[in-house]
């Protein structure tokens, strides 16, 4: 037969003060891990929830991405004839050759300097990026200002680097390029990595950084998803043009190998951390055990087996576990939806991105917390299942 | 007996719970020893001397952008230049895109390249041998190791950022303290293949005479070129390199975080093992003070214990932490990560005060607590 758990929780009220500084030591562990895999859960949303699987992102064959794509702007005619595209509010195919540059802006807190991506487009971009995607929802809507304007040297900036970079408000003028450039409009790109970026017209950004007569990417819009498919497969296996069509949103799923460090140092320091909490929770149930010796005995007598008393106390330490994992969770919700950013591995600028505590990772950390409080408790457990009954009762 | 002999056979009275204290603190002054090594990497040590006279010269908006090959002879001109090489990155492919297959892989110029890299030890010959070969490459010896390499071999790039394969044979090998992961080829064999390339460096490496004039050149650089089509942004290597680092994110706060993270865990295993250890003692207390035992007394013979306890934790934290940090840097230095990481005395010393000075602040309120306990009370106690 079990020992029933409200023995254990009556056992854990009555010694409050123990109970609370060992939970609260499981709960600094969870929070550090909860923290680190908010950081990747964030930074891969960024990632997968960029770019419409309508879109067809075309880059010179063998680049793997924008930055060092790269093609002739003599091939964009051939492109936009190709079947499968859907027509711009013009009747025209919904098209958009760009050119992406990196610049590097100071950060407004002052803490270093942050490379930044460039976006050129032609109206049909910004035309594209407000189509609802496949989820019934547009990869971009404006919500302060108003777009830039074709021949303009004008930019709208995304709602986070308004907030990370000085000089970024409506009205204000950035310096990049040849020259100064207004900021005419605020768009929110809904935590997707178009969230990183500056928009402006293609003609002028070229001309600007000496670009003229290439694209480094151009964007196709398909009909529907197997024209996309057909039309990626048309634009990659097409001889003369020497390009790569991709899927908009595959190209974006590789990228979140950029939460890589994030993961590797994560990995490390929960590790090193839950090490050390194992101990100390080890330490408070030895404690436990210890205090408790004549009780374990006086089960044995009435007839409680060994296992079932093995079972109780690791059950005691899991609930010392969780009781640490939710206050680890508690103390870690103020912090979600936190902005930060990191350096994008393919696209060598920066990446913002929002600290995200979804279901998963609650869950993760619900476990890892259990693990601690598993391995802790086993020993001082096995150690009270085996105490000779006779001695304990003696005290 | 004496006090101090008394205080250290009562800290390891309870064996195994002063283990696991000890082994609990332990860990989490390992992590406290590894992120002050990385502050200290990153923000505290000096380069060694031939580094700290390096300059890195590149396009002031981006480093994706290319610098005109006729700047190299200009910053030549700049006074107490002795050496400047073009480097461009050029990125590519060995065998496959997995991270273990990554390695820095530079177009530069040969004949005048080690003079600015002076920290980089190769054989004459085998230099010579680099620079006549145009298809030739100069490698780290841990890369060699790692991939079997040996002079002679070849080694084929496949191209990402420029649209050409290259078939390099390796004709160097160098040394270098701590090793680097990188291979190096002529920029002139780069310009062949990729005729738009021609007449352009990704940026420009130099070496200036003397560290006190690294400020004063790199000034001179850039404000020579602040009416060129392409501005400049000339820096030390070890500012260089401090970018990319802050390019990964708030690292200060993030190391900051973790260190407070650590110290609060420590604090609360400490006192909680002092609470224990109080409640077990509470007659013995009560003895002591029945005995001539002063409220003070009482108070920092349990203080000692938590310093105590703290200390051997820390000692064996930090003893932990030289092997594992070695291990991490060499890994590091593996996945091209040029973190050069070693347990110094103050990084050791720094980490064990912090852990008596945690013992202190959470062995207080237990202490205090027995020394006040009322002596009637406490012999009657039964636990």
């Amino acid at each position: 037969m079990a020992i029933p758990i409200s023995y254990n929780i009556r056992n854990l009220k009555l010694r409050k003060g123990l109970t609370v500084m060992t939970a609260l030591g499981i709960a600094l562990t969870v929070t550090t891990a909860i923290f680190l895999m908010a950081l990747v859960a964030g930074l891969n949303r960024a990632f997968v929830s960029s770019g419409s699987k309508l879109n067809i992102l075309v880059l010179r064959k063998g680049s793997e991405s924008e930055l060092t794509g790269g093609f002739d702007a003599a091939l964009f005619p051939t492109l936009k004839v190709l079947p499968g595209i859907a027509k711009d509010s013009h009747g025209e195919p919904l098209a958009s050759g760009e050119w992406n540059v990196v610049i590097v802006l100071p950060r407004k807190d002052g803490t270093g300097e942050v490379n930044v991506t460039v976006r050129g487009m032609m109206p049909d971009g910004l035309e594209m990026r407000q189509l609802p995607g496949a989820d019934g929802k547009p990869s971009v809507k404006l919500t302060d200002g108003r777009w830039f304007e074709t021949g303009q040297r004008e930019v709208v900036v995304s709602k986070s680097i308004r907030e990370r970079f000085a000089h970024a408000n409506i009205g204000d003028t950035m310096e990049f390029g040849k020259g100064s450039w207004k900021v005419v409009g605020v768009f929110d790109a809904g935590g997707s990595a178009y969230e990183s970026e500056i928009w402006g017209d293609v003609n002028q950004m070229a001309s600007d950084f000496d670009r003229q007569g290439g694209f480094s990417s151009a964007y196709l819009r398909a009909t529907d998803p197997i024209a996309a498919e057909a039309l990626k497969n048309r634009v990659s296996d097409d001889q003369r043009l020497k390009l790569d069509g991709l899927i908009e949103t595959d190209y974006y799923a590789k990228q979140t190998s950029s939460g890589t460090p994030i993961k590797i140092i994560g990995i490390v320091v929960a590790i090193i951390m839950a090490i050390g909490s194992i101990f100390a929770a080890m330490n408070t149930m030895y404690a436990a055990v210890a205090y408790r010796g004549r009780e374990i005995a006086t089960l044995r007598v009435i007839g409680f087996s060994r296992p079932a008393i093995l079972t109780s106390f690791v059950l005691e330490s899991l609930i010392l576990a969780l009781l640490g994992a939710a206050l680890g969770i508690v103390l870690m919700l103020p912090f979600n939806g936190m902005q930060t950013g990191t350096s994008n591995q393919v696209t060598f600028s920066e990446v913002v991105f929002a600290l995200r505590i979804t279901w998963s990772v609650a869950f993760a950390a619900v476990c890892f917390a259990l693990v601690m409080g598993f391995f802790g408790g086993l020993a001082p457990a096995w150690h009270a299942a085996r105490q000779n009954i006779l001695n304990a009762l003696r005290g | 007996m004496t006090l101090g002999s008394f205080i250290v056979r009562n800290t390891f009275r309870n064996k195994r719970r002063s283990l696991l204290t000890m082994i609990s603190i332990s860990f989490s002054l390992l992590l406290l020893t590894l992120m002050i090594c990385i502050w200290r990497s990153f923000y505290v040590d000096q380069v060694a001397p031939e580094a700290s006279r390096r300059l890195i010269i590149r396009d002031r908006v981006s480093l994706a952008f290319f610098l005109p090959a006729y700047y190299r002879d200009k910053i030549r001109s700049v006074p107490g230049v002795t050496a400047v090489v073009p480097m461009t990155w050029f990125e590519g492919r060995y065998i496959d895109n997995r991270a273990e297959h990554f390695f820095a892989r530079l177009a530069t110029d040969p004949d005048e390249y080690l003079k600015v890299a002076s920290d980089k030890i190769t054989p004459p010959d085998q230099v010579k041998a680099w620079q006549q070969d145009r298809a030739g490459a100069l490698v780290d010896v841990t890369l060699a190791d790692k991939y079997g390499w040996k002079l002679g071999d070849h080694v084929h790039l496949q191209g990402t950022i420029f649209p050409t394969d290259l078939d390099l044979t390796i004709r160097a090998i160098y040394h270098r303290d701590p090793p680097q992961n990188a291979l190096y080829f002529h920029t002139k064999y780069l310009e062949e293949a990729v005729p738009w390339f021609k007449g352009q460096a990704g940026w420009y490496a130099a070496q200036v005479d003397s560290p006190d004039h690294v400020a004063a050149a790199s000034k001179q650089i850039d404000d020579m070129f602040r009416n060129s089509p392409l501005q400049t942004k000339s820096e030390s290597e070890k500012a260089f390199q401090l970018g990319f680092v802050a390019s990964l994110g708030n690292v200060k706060a993030f190391i900051l975080g973790i260190c407070g993270a650590v110290m609060f865990a420590i604090m609360l295993v400490s006192a909680n093992t002092m609470a224990m250890s109080v409640r077990s003692r509470t007659r013995e207390v009560a003895v002591l003070k029945t005995l001539g035992f002063t409220q003070q007394r009482v108070l920092s013979i349990f203080v000692s214990e938590a310093i105590g306890l703290a200390v051997a934790g820390g000692l064996l934290g930090v003893l932990v932490a030289i092997p594992v940090i070695s291990g991490m840097t060499h890994r590091f230095i593996g996945l091209g990560i040029p973190l050069d990481m070693k347990v110094k005395w103050p990084t050791a010393a720094l980490a064990m005060l912090v852990a008596a000075i945690l013992g202190v602040v959470s062995g207080y309120l237990p202490a205090y607590r027995a020394s006040r306990m009322n002596i009637v009370e406490g012999l009657r106690h039964i636990g």
